[in-house]
Formats: structure tokens, C-alpha cells, sequence
């Protein structure tokens, strides 16, 4: 670790952390030191081990190896109990508030008579001292399911300091801000640290790590890649080179043929989330026949919304859609479909098959509404031998007609699924995480079949959090951010020309 | 007139208490997001230990604390099944119904039909003359002023004590009153014991104070009556007072009427309670503060999410 002159001695040292989740290995050897009275960053891509990291510091998981000091001394993390009694606090991005119950009665719950709290004005009280410190207002009477986002967040804050903790993690807090929100959420931050605490900031914004952190930790793959940099001076590109390394452009197959006319156009989209926040504001975009339209971007950016809005499942507020020059807004999924939309939904089983049911009843799911399997009676031979086809052509291990599709592997559901979606009369298939969490081999086999389709005339709209894989087959890049197309690259752009633009 | 009334209101009392005393337990269990369908149960064994005790040692005060006690272990048998081992609560639920009535049929066939000496009113003495409420007030059973002061120590204990607080929150958001060092199931199981011994003390009062004999099927559907007498009363064991009262209101009146020789078929005044349930849910339903003040984990077991 860097030992530079003018930083205190760590309060908080991480080393060799390691963690495995079936026989997966999230975190290999990764550290973290933090100095009393700073902003540190924890900067790195969804899945480089950020959250799990910081998720064995509150106790949350348990560290296969390595060691956690808190002000000198080891620190014996087992549990939330023992973290918190280690001064140590956590901020998730999934708040952790009683909706029901009002602000107080959320302080009482977490504090249990234990910090001196057991009545609601004490709560109240302490809450007021708190919250001035941080310069935010917070109504202690007010019921959470009353308070906006911000305010819920401040809520959260308020709670962690008030149970002691000196060590403050906050997980991505202004990913759910608007701007402005977030101006004021860094501000309070600034103060904590200017009052002795120390925060680590989990971020994969630039402008957080470069304006309001002190120090920087950069993981990639579930490593420390670089340790505790100075915030200053520190540029985009060089940030983006190290958090998504080096990767070489693969191999791609040259443009054969000139992509052909627009087959998808959206306008102007709008979503708004359900929590009140902007999803996606003015995506604007066109994919051609012959065509892959790559959407990269850091995850919760405004994807789901807008492969939702595409597909039919998310009430647009504003914009159109069309699809071969039909415009389907208003219209459901279903005229979508008939249309030749398909769709490999992001979370294949939850939205994709149903485990429950046998393997050709998943595969006759889309057809029965054109009758393909009779009007009134199901032709149950006639489905069982279309799922015996699909099966041998798409290589699916494991499955039979009627095995129940929960008991496939993943890949192997996943090959179900395009065997369905990709079985006829694809116009557009909107392709969300395609290869979310598949093998190597299973991941080719995927990438292949898209790209099949494609080349038989298809218009693909690729969204993945995966760079690599949006390099390596898309024929354009759109890069999103905070709801936002706010960039397009070309097929064969080095992966931190996109990242700087992911990073926006 | 005035007669009429102020012997109708000394006797609602009679009537209004085991539903009081069954809704504010199964609000208890409710808070803590436990369904517990079984109230009938509970009642049934609360009302035959109760009776049972009684005949056999002459001390109603042991026949009440066996009935309250016969009530909180079927229903922990419950808690077991639908808490420990996450268990449907509606079937789990449905099946204690069916157990304790079972068991008080079985167990029941010696002490049927056999009067004893029960908990007697108190003697309202010169307060008894006051107009239309003396009697009401002044003039009821010891188990009466118990049930009102059980009722507002609910409410006391619900929304006024840190057990409180973690009930509701294990009721409302099991997850986070987890991370915030709750033991989930330990507080239902607590909560579920609480609601038995309540619905236990109602059976009990039925037989030992109401009637001073057993019979098989007296709880009548009293249990089920208070599970909407919960949603009456918004899942506030104070507005329970009201729930119970205007139940146990038309059930206090019904006898009087055909005492004062009201022509009206047996049969319609019979099904008044049920169809005034009916009503009274539907209302719920239409006005939607049911669905508000529901607590919002109600009937979902909790499974921790480990990750690992």
C-alpha cells in the first residue's frame, strides 16, 4: 500500500480479501485502506466486486481470507452486529426502512434501547442534532412511504451516524438523485469527513471521483487494481483505462453486406420509473435490417426501461416506436409480436420461460396464439415433435419435450429460449444481457445465433452491461447514461473510447 | 322503554367480551404478520379446559388460567407449524381449527350438559339504578373489566413499547427488522402464543362466566366473526371495543326482541351476526382502508435471503 506523507494512518485496512460464491471467485486478493477524515472512492464496473467488498466489511458475507483492521486493531467481522460495534455503517442502495412506520420509529427499531434511545422524543432529538450536522432537514414525525427518495436516503444516513458509525459506506447514493439532490448529498458528504469521519464513496461516476473524493481505489474482475490514488489530477481516460482494462477489439466478422432499411425506430422515448424518477429521457434510435445496435452502459442507466418500452411492458410517457414502418404505440406486447418483435428478456426465468412447465409447452408459449397447435384443442404430438427439433438443432443438454424447464442449466434455458424467439419470422429481437451469467462456450453459442439472425435479415437491439460483448458484436455503439443516449461509436472502437463515454 | 334498554345494555357485555377479547389476540398476531384462521380453535379449548377445570375442582379462577393456557398450546402447536417450519398459514390454520374441534368433541363427552357454579357479576349495588348505563357499567363479571383492561394494555404494549415497535416491524418488513437484530420468528411465535391465550380467555369466558356449562359447537362461529372484527377494527385492539360492541350488541338483542314479543322468524335473527360480517367486509373492501392498514407482510412467511 501507498504510504504518502500528510495522510493519517488508515482507520480501516482491508487486505487480501478473498471471496467465492460456487466456486466463482468474486474477490481475489482486494484491499482497501481508508484515513481518517476522507472521501475515499471505490470506483469499478457492475460485478468488479465493489458491493461484496464492501458487503464483508459490514458483515453482510464473510471473507474466505484476509484481514480487516479498524483503527490499528483487528477487527472479527462476523455478522452486522460486530460491524456495527466496529464503528462501521452502510448506506445500500436498497434502503432498509420500515415504509409503515415513520422516522423515529425507524430510529428506535435499528437502535433497540441500546444507544440510549428508548423513547421517541430522545429519537427525535438526537435526529435533529444529526441531521443539522449533515445541513439537511429531516421531519422525525413524517412516515417513510411520505418521503421522497432523497429524503429516505438522508433518513438512512441519519440512522448509521446515530449508531456510531465512524467508518461510513454509501452504496452508489446518487445513482437515485436528481442532480441537484445529489449536489447536496455530496456537500453533507464533504462535511462528515470534515468532522473526523471517514467515507467510502462506491461510484462509478467521474465527476464524484475527480470533484468530491480525496483518494481513489479502482477494482476490476474482483481485484484491487489500482490502490488509493490521489483524486487530483486524475483524468477521465486514464480512470476508464484502468476500470475496464485493456481489451483488444476480438475478431469480428467484416460487414458483408450494407445494412438494409430501418426496421426499428424509436423516437423521442420517455419513461418515467415507478419511484417517480426519470428511466430514460429522449432515447432516440434506429436499427437497420442485417443490423446490431449495440446499448452499453453502466447498469440501472435507463436499460430496463428502455428494452421495456420497446418490448411493450413500460408505459411511455412520451415518443414512439415503429416497426417496419407500423407504428405500434399505443399497442401491447402482443401486436408487437405479431409484428416479428422477439425478445430475450434480461432475467430469462422471470420473464422469459416459466420453470414450471414442461420444455415443448415453453416453446409452444408464443405460437399458440397463431394457432400453429390447433384453435381449440391442443395438437400435443404435434408441439411434442416442433420441442424433439428444437432440441436436437439447438443442442439444448439435458432437456426432453416434457422435462420441466426450472431443471435446466442456465445456458441450456437459455438456448430454450432463442430456440423460441429465433424460430421464425424475426424482425426485431431486442436482446437484453444475453449472455447474463452463461459459460464461455454456451456465451459463443448465443452470440452466434443472434448473430444468425441477423445476418438473415433481422434488426437487433443489443443492451448489455457487458462491454466486451457489445463490442464484439455490435455494428454500432450507443452509449447510455443516467437515461440518455449521450454517445455513438462505430464497430471497432477501443473499449475506453466507450468507457470514457460510459462514465459520463 | 328505558327497561328495555338498560337491561339490553347490561347484557352486551356478556356478548361483546370473547369477540373483544378473540380480535384484540388476533390483532397481536396480525401486527406480527402471522394469519391465524385457528381462533375458533383456541376458543373451542379455551371454553372446555375452562369448563372442565371448573366442574372438577370448583374454582372458576383455575378453569379461566387453564383455558387461557389450552389456547396459547394450540396455538404455539400452530406457530410451530406455520412459523418454525413456514408452513400455508391459511391450511395450517384451517387444520388447527379442525384439531381443536376435534379434541374438545373427544375430550368433551364427560363434562356435557353439566352446570357449575360460574364467575358471577358483581353487585351494582345503589350505581345499578343509575338510568339506561348503571348496569351496563357497574353491574358485570370481574372477566369484563379484564377483557377492557387487556384491550388498552394491547394497545399500550402495540404502540408504546419497543416490542411493540419490533412486532409491527416484523409484521410490516421481516427483512429489515431482521438486519435491525429482530428475531423474526421468535416475535411471531410470541405474538401467536398471545393471540391464543386471548382467543383461550374468550372460550373461556363463554363457558365459566356466559353460560356455566359446556356444550359442544358453543363457540358458534365467534372465532370467525372476530377475524372480521379485525379488519373492523383496522388492526386497532381499541377500536376493537367497537367492533365487539356492535356485534355483541345485536347478539344481546336479538332474545330481548322475542322476549317483548317482536314477531320476527328465529331463523333471520340467527343469521344477523354473519350477514352483518358480510356487510362489514365488504364495506372494508369498498372503502379500502382494509387494504392501508393491513400490515403488509401479512401472511408471508419470511426466509432469510443467504447468499451464502
Amino acid at each position: 500500500m501507498i504510504d504518502r506523507a500528510g495522510v493519517a494512518a488508515p482507520v480501516l485496512s482491508m487486505r487480501g480479501i478473498c471471496k467465492r460464491f460456487d466456486d466463482r471467485l468474486v474477490l481475489d486478493h482486494a484491499g482497501l485502506e481508508v484515513a481518517a477524515g476522507e472521501v475515499h472512492a471505490l470506483l469499478g464496473e457492475n460485478g468488479a466486486g465493489k458491493s461484496t467488498l464492501m458487503n464483508i466489511l459490514t458483515g453482510v458475507y464473510t471473507a474466505d481470507t484476509g484481514d480487516i483492521h479498524v483503527g490499528g486493531a483487528r477487527a472479527a467481522i462476523r455478522g452486522p452486529r460486530d460491524a456495527r460495534a466496529a464503528g462501521i455503517g452502510m448506506v445500500h442502495q436498497h434502503f432498509r426502512l420500515v415504509d409503515r412506520f415513520t422516522v423515529t420509529e425507524n430510529i428506535l427499531l435499528a437502535a433497540d434501547g441500546q444507544i440510549g434511545l428508548r423513547r421517541a422524543s430522545e429519537a427525535a432529538a438526537a435526529l435533529a442534532v444529526t441531521s443539522a450536522e449533515l445541513g439537511f432537514a429531516v421531519d422525525p414525525t413524517a412516515r417513510i412511504a411520505d418521503l421522497s427518495v432523497a429524503e429516505r436516503q438522508r433518513v438512512e444516513i441519519c440512522r448509521v451516524l446515530l449508531l456510531g458509525a465512524r467508518i461510513v459506506v454509501l452504496d452508489e447514493p446518487t445513482a437515485v438523485l436528481t442532480d441537484r439532490e445529489a449536489t447536496s448529498l455530496l456537500a453533507a458528504i464533504r462535511r462528515l469527513a470534515d468532522a473526523g469521519r471517514s467515507v467510502v464513496l462506491i461510484t462509478h461516476k467521474l465527476r464524484e471521483v475527480a470533484g468530491h473524493s480525496d483518494r481513489v481505489t479502482i477494482m476490476r474482475q474482483g481485484k484491487t487494481v489500482s490502490a488509493s490514488l490521489d483524486a487530483k489530477g486524475l483524468n477521465a481516460d486514464d480512470l476508464a483505462r484502468r476500470m475496464v482494462g485493456e481489451i483488444t477489439p476480438p475478431e469480428r466478422r467484416a460487414v458483408v453486406s450494407a445494412p438494409g432499411p430501418d426496421r426499428l425506430i424509436a423516437t423521442d422515448l420517455t419513461v418515467a420509473r415507478p419511484d417517480g424518477g426519470v428511466g430514460i429521457d429522449g432515447v432516440s434510435l434506429r436499427v437497420r435490417a442485417g443490423e446490431i445496435l449495440g446499448v452499453a452502459g453502466i447498469g440501472g442507466n435507463g436499460q430496463q426501461q428502455l428494452a421495456d418500452a420497446v418490448t411493450g411492458l413500460a408505459a411511455v410517457t412520451r415518443g414512439s416506436v415503429s416497426i417496419d414502418g407500423t407504428t405500434v404505440l399505443p399497442g401491447g406486447v402482443a401486436a408487437r409480436r405479431a409484428l416479428g418483435l422477439r425478445v430475450i428478456p434480461s432475467d430469462r426465468m422471470a420473464s422469459g420461460l416459466i420453470g414450471d412447465l414442461d420444455v415443448a409447452d415453453n416453446l409452444a408459449l408464443t405460437r399458440v396464439a397463431r394457432g400453429r397447435y390447433g384453435v381449440a384443442w391442443l395438437q400435443r404430438g404435434r408441439m411434442r415433435q416442433d420441442a424433439a427439433e428444437a432440441i436436437a438443432d439447438h443442442g439444448i443438454a439435458g432437456a426432453t419435450p416434457t422435462r420441466k424447464t426450472r431443471l435446466l442449466s442456465g445456458g441450456n434455458a437459455q438456448k430454450l429460449l432463442l430456440a423460441r424467439e429465433l424460430a421464425d419470422g424475426v424482425a426485431v429481437l431486442v436482446a437484453h444481457s444475453p449472455t447474463r451469467g452463461l459459460d464461455v462456450k454456451a456465451c459463443a453459442f448465443v452470440q452466434q445465433l443472434i448473430r444468425r439472425a441477423v445476418d438473415g435479415g433481422a434488426a437487433c437491439l443489443l443492451i448489455s452491461e457487458d462491454l466486451e460483448e457489445v463490442l464484439a458484436l455490435s455494428d454500432r455503439i450507443a452509449v447510455m447514461s443516467r437515461g440518455r443516449i449521450v454517445g455513438e461509436c462505430t464497430a471497432g472502437s477501443s473499449a475506453r473510447d466507450v468507457g470514457a463515454l460510459m462514465l459520463d | 322503554m328505558e327497561a328495555f334498554v338498560t337491561s339490553w345494555l347490561a347484557t352486551l357485555p356478556t356478548f361483546a367480551t370473547p369477540l373483544l377479547l378473540a380480535s384484540v389476540g388476533l390483532i397481536i398476531a396480525e401486527r406480527a404478520g402471522v394469519v391465524s384462521l385457528a381462533a375458533e380453535g383456541y376458543m373451542a379449548v379455551g371454553a372446555l379446559a375452562a369448563a372442565a377445570v371448573t366442574l372438577t375442582t370448583g374454582q372458576p379462577g383455575w378453569g379461566i388460567a387453564l383455558g387461557v393456557l389450552a389456547g396459547a398450546a394450540l396455538a404455539l402447536l400452530f406457530g410451530i407449524v406455520a412459523v418454525v417450519f413456514r408452513a400455508d398459514q391459511i391450511l395450517a390454520g384451517l387444520a388447527t381449527v379442525a384439531a381443536g374441534l376435534g379434541i374438545t368433541g373427544v375430550v368433551g363427552r364427560e363434562y356435557v350438559h353439566q352446570t357449575f357454579e360460574g364467575v358471577a357479576p358483581f353487585d351494582p349495588g345503589m350505581l345499578g339504578t343509575i338510568p339506561w348505563i348503571g348496569p351496563l357499567l357497574f353491574g358485570q363479571d370481574p372477566l369484563v373489566y379484564l377483557a377492557l383492561a387487556v384491550t388498552v394494555a394491547s394497545w399500550w404494549a402495540v404502540f408504546h413499547t419497543r416490542f411493540g415497535l419490533r412486532l409491527r416491524a416484523v409484521g410490516e418488513d421481516p427483512a429489515t427488522a431482521d438486519v435491525a437484530g429482530v428475531d423474526v420468528q421468535l416475535h411471531q411465535l410470541v405474538a401467536v402464543a398471545l393471540c391464543g391465550a386471548l382467543c383461550g380467555l374468550g372460550g373461556a369466558y363463554l363457558s365459566v362466566a356466559g353460560s356455566s356449562v359446556w356444550v359442544e359447537g358453543m363457540v358458534a362461529g365467534r372465532g370467525w366473526i372476530a377475524l372480521s372484527l379485525v379488519i373492523f377494527a383496522r388492526w386497532q385492539p381499541l377500536r376493537a371495543v367497537l367492533g365487539a360492541a356492535l356485534f355483541g350488541g345485536v347478539e344481546a338483542l336479538l332474545p330481548r326482541l322475542q322476549a317483548v314479543g317482536v314477531d320476527m322468524p328465529v331463523y333471520l335473527g340467527a343469521m344477523l351476526p354473519y350477514a352483518l360480517t358480510i356487510a362489514v367486509l365488504i364495506a372494508a373492501g369498498v372503502s379500502r382502508v382494509g387494504a392501508t392498514a393491513e400490515p403488509a407482510s401479512l401472511g408471508l412467511p419470511y426466509i432469510r435471503q443467504d447468499r451464502r
